[in-house]
């Protein structure tokens, strides 16, 4: 059942809430083993939740927008009194004080939060094997990766162990699990949705995005949790947007741009056929495709791995085992040694990995020749798209190059990793929305078309996205778990 | 730098690792030496690139330096601040001596 369907039927009293989270806590107890979506589940605060909903409704008050929906939330995300990992062992047993903005977003509009979804540690990954809690598997292919880092989020949506969820952007960790798991996932304009209580990666590449199973409930998600926040230093004064209205506009004229590079070398053939039959199918449509070129694009994954690398080396500084989080207990006198131990113990290999080089490309002599150059590429491709923009109204390429591969199968190799990530991080570096919708199959395994467009033109991604869903059929399909 | 020089030693490792207040066991410095260079030796591609005179980018959206008004706002209590401490005493965090 979608959102709108079960809000509907709680509001007329037709389902209570407490039936909608029972059977989803049912489905989760029968599938969760194979698919390992979440961290903590959170059946007791759940169930009271609905109980205060349905005796709401009883009152006669007034229900919200999101009333009775169970919603999974990415464990980078603070909750109140519930425990908030981040996928890492330093942060295992952390009890945020404070609700992060979107959360308390959602509980106003009387959603349900179901549990806290498994992570790449700290979001530092592609497949979400990089969580200590053990890695996540595709509810389409229990061999395969679901993609990184919001996996859990994504395999929750698509294997109903929850109807919405949100998951978190630094370079593609919505859309890639949301291409591999063949659910919507938006990774809004930058500033666009608050970060308040998101704990921190690289704060100026990084985005809250809604996933869902079709584009309706992705737009209904992101009306409710868009919109300035004074927490957020970085939150644009912009009014919250609604994004339903609009949705069912035709697509005629809209100009959607194609860069040959995105479909060329390094790109999976399959993946590639299918991503241009659905973009011939949005022409059919009214759309039409025209050519672009994009300069500088080779150069954005370097320029993105080093600013987010040296972002997370300051951000990941607050990890010294005092104020919170786990702490070496070997008798030390030494400070230094006690905090080496202390994030020895507590950091996996990837995020050791990516502190080691972020301080590295900030450290004297190199500040120049890699944060600084990679600061003065982000400006030059920020101008490229910007360019590109002159000529079309939306960009389209592969939302990833390659299909969902096999656990296990990459991550010895992280440089192989990253090279995934090379369509997505355009997008956080220069700011700008990017949809990833699931537009068929290749050997049984999801592709997902990425529409990016300039800022705050979420409007033209979500039209876009509901047309080539109602002529395509693709959410309807679920896993066979 | 030429192409298939070595960007760091397993000095240069050690070093970071010390700056950057992260133990590495011995067969892990040796992996991530491997791993740094093969990683460094691909971001060396923007070398290529003139970027003379272009203007760094640190924020997308420009907003800077965010005021508000001096008046204290109702606040986490000392009690839930200090919740999630290792060690704390009378309302203090509390850690390793420093000097």
């Amino acid at each position: 059942m979608s959102s709108r369907e079960i809000t509907k039927l709680v509001k007329q009293g037709q389902l209570s809430a407490v039936e909608v989270i029972s059977s989803v806590l049912e489905r989760i107890t029968q599938v969760e083993g194979r698919i390992h979506a979440f961290i903590s589940i959170m059946k007791g605060e759940a169930l009271k939740r609905a109980q205060e909903i349905d005796k709401k409704l009883k009152e006669n008050k007034q229900l919200g927008r999101l009333a009775g929906v169970p919603i999974a939330i990415k464990d980078n995300m603070c909750t109140a009194g519930s425990r908030t990992t981040c996928g890492s062992h330093i942060l295992e047993n952390y009890i945020p004080p404070y609700n992060a903005t979107v959360v308390d977003r959602l509980l106003m509009e009387d959603a349900i939060i179901i549990g806290k979804t498994n992570m790449d540690e700290f979001a530092m990954g592609t497949t979400t094997e990089n969580s200590y809690f053990g890695p996540t598997r595709n509810p389409w292919d229990l061999k395969k990766v679901p993609g990184g880092s919001s996996g859990g989020s994504t395999a929750a949506v698509s294997a109903g162990e929850a109807v919405l969820s949100l998951g978190s952007d630094t370079g593609g960790s919505v859309r890639c699990p949301a291409s591999y798991c063949s659910v919507v996932g938006l990774k809004p304009t930058y500033g666009f949705v608050s970060r308040y209580g998101l704990i921190a990666y690289a704060d100026s590449l990084e985005q809250i995005g809604p996933i869902a199973k079709d584009v309706y409930d992705c737009a209904l998600l992101f009306s409710v949790i868009n919109g300035y926040d004074p927490k957020d230093s970085t939150s644009v004064r912009k009014d919250k947007t609604e994004y339903i209205s609009g949705l069912e506009e035709s697509v005629e004229g809209i100009r959607i741009g194609v860069f040959s590079e995105f479909f060329g070398k390094g790109v999976d053939v399959d993946v590639s056929d299918v991503v241009q039959k659905s973009l011939k199918r949005l022409e059919s449509l009214g759309a039409s495709l025209v050519d672009i070129s994009l300069l500088n694009l080779s150069y954005s994954l370097p320029t993105y791995y080093i600013i987010a690398m040296s972002e997370a080396s300051s951000n990941l500084a607050r990890y010294d085992g005092v104020r919170y989080g786990l702490c070496s207990d070997d008798e030390v006198e030494n400070w230094k040694v006690f905090y080496s131990d202390t994030r020895q113990k507590g950091f996996g290999a990837e995020v050791r990995r990516r502190i080691i080089l972020g301080t590295y490309a900030l450290s004297a002599g190199y500040f120049n020749e890699y944060y600084l150059k990679a600061l003065q590429l982000r400006t030059l491709i920020k101008r490229g798209f910007e360019k590109a923009f002159e000529s079309c109204d939306v960009i389209a390429s592969p939302t990833m190059p390659v299909l969902p591969f096999d656990i296990g199968e990459k991550i010895d190799d992280p440089l192989s990793l990253y090279l995934c990530d090379i369509h997505t991080v355009p997008a956080n570096l220069t700011g700008m929305p990017a949809l990833s919708i699931p537009c068929g199959f290749s050997d049984g395994l999801p592709v997902g078309l990425q529409l990016t467009a300039p800022l705050f033109r979420e409007d033209v991604l979500f039209k876009l996205g509901q047309a080539l869903e109602k002529s395509s059929g693709i959410p309807i399909l679920s896993p066979n778990l | 730098m030429g192409k298939n020089a070595r960007r760091v030693s397993l000095k240069d490792v050690e070093h970071i690792a010390l700056l950057a207040h992260i133990n590495l066991s011995k067969d892990e410095k040796k992996i991530f030496t491997e791993q740094l260079n093969q990683i460094l030796d691909y971001f060396g591609k923007i070398d290529k690139v003139d970027t003379e005179g272009v203007k760094p980018t640190f924020n997308v959206v420009e907003v800077t330096n965010v005021f508000r008004e001096d008046k204290p706002k109702p606040s986490l209590k000392s009690e839930s601040a200090l919740s999630n401490a290792p060690e704390k005493e009378r309302g203090y965090f509390k850690t390793k001596k420093i000097v």
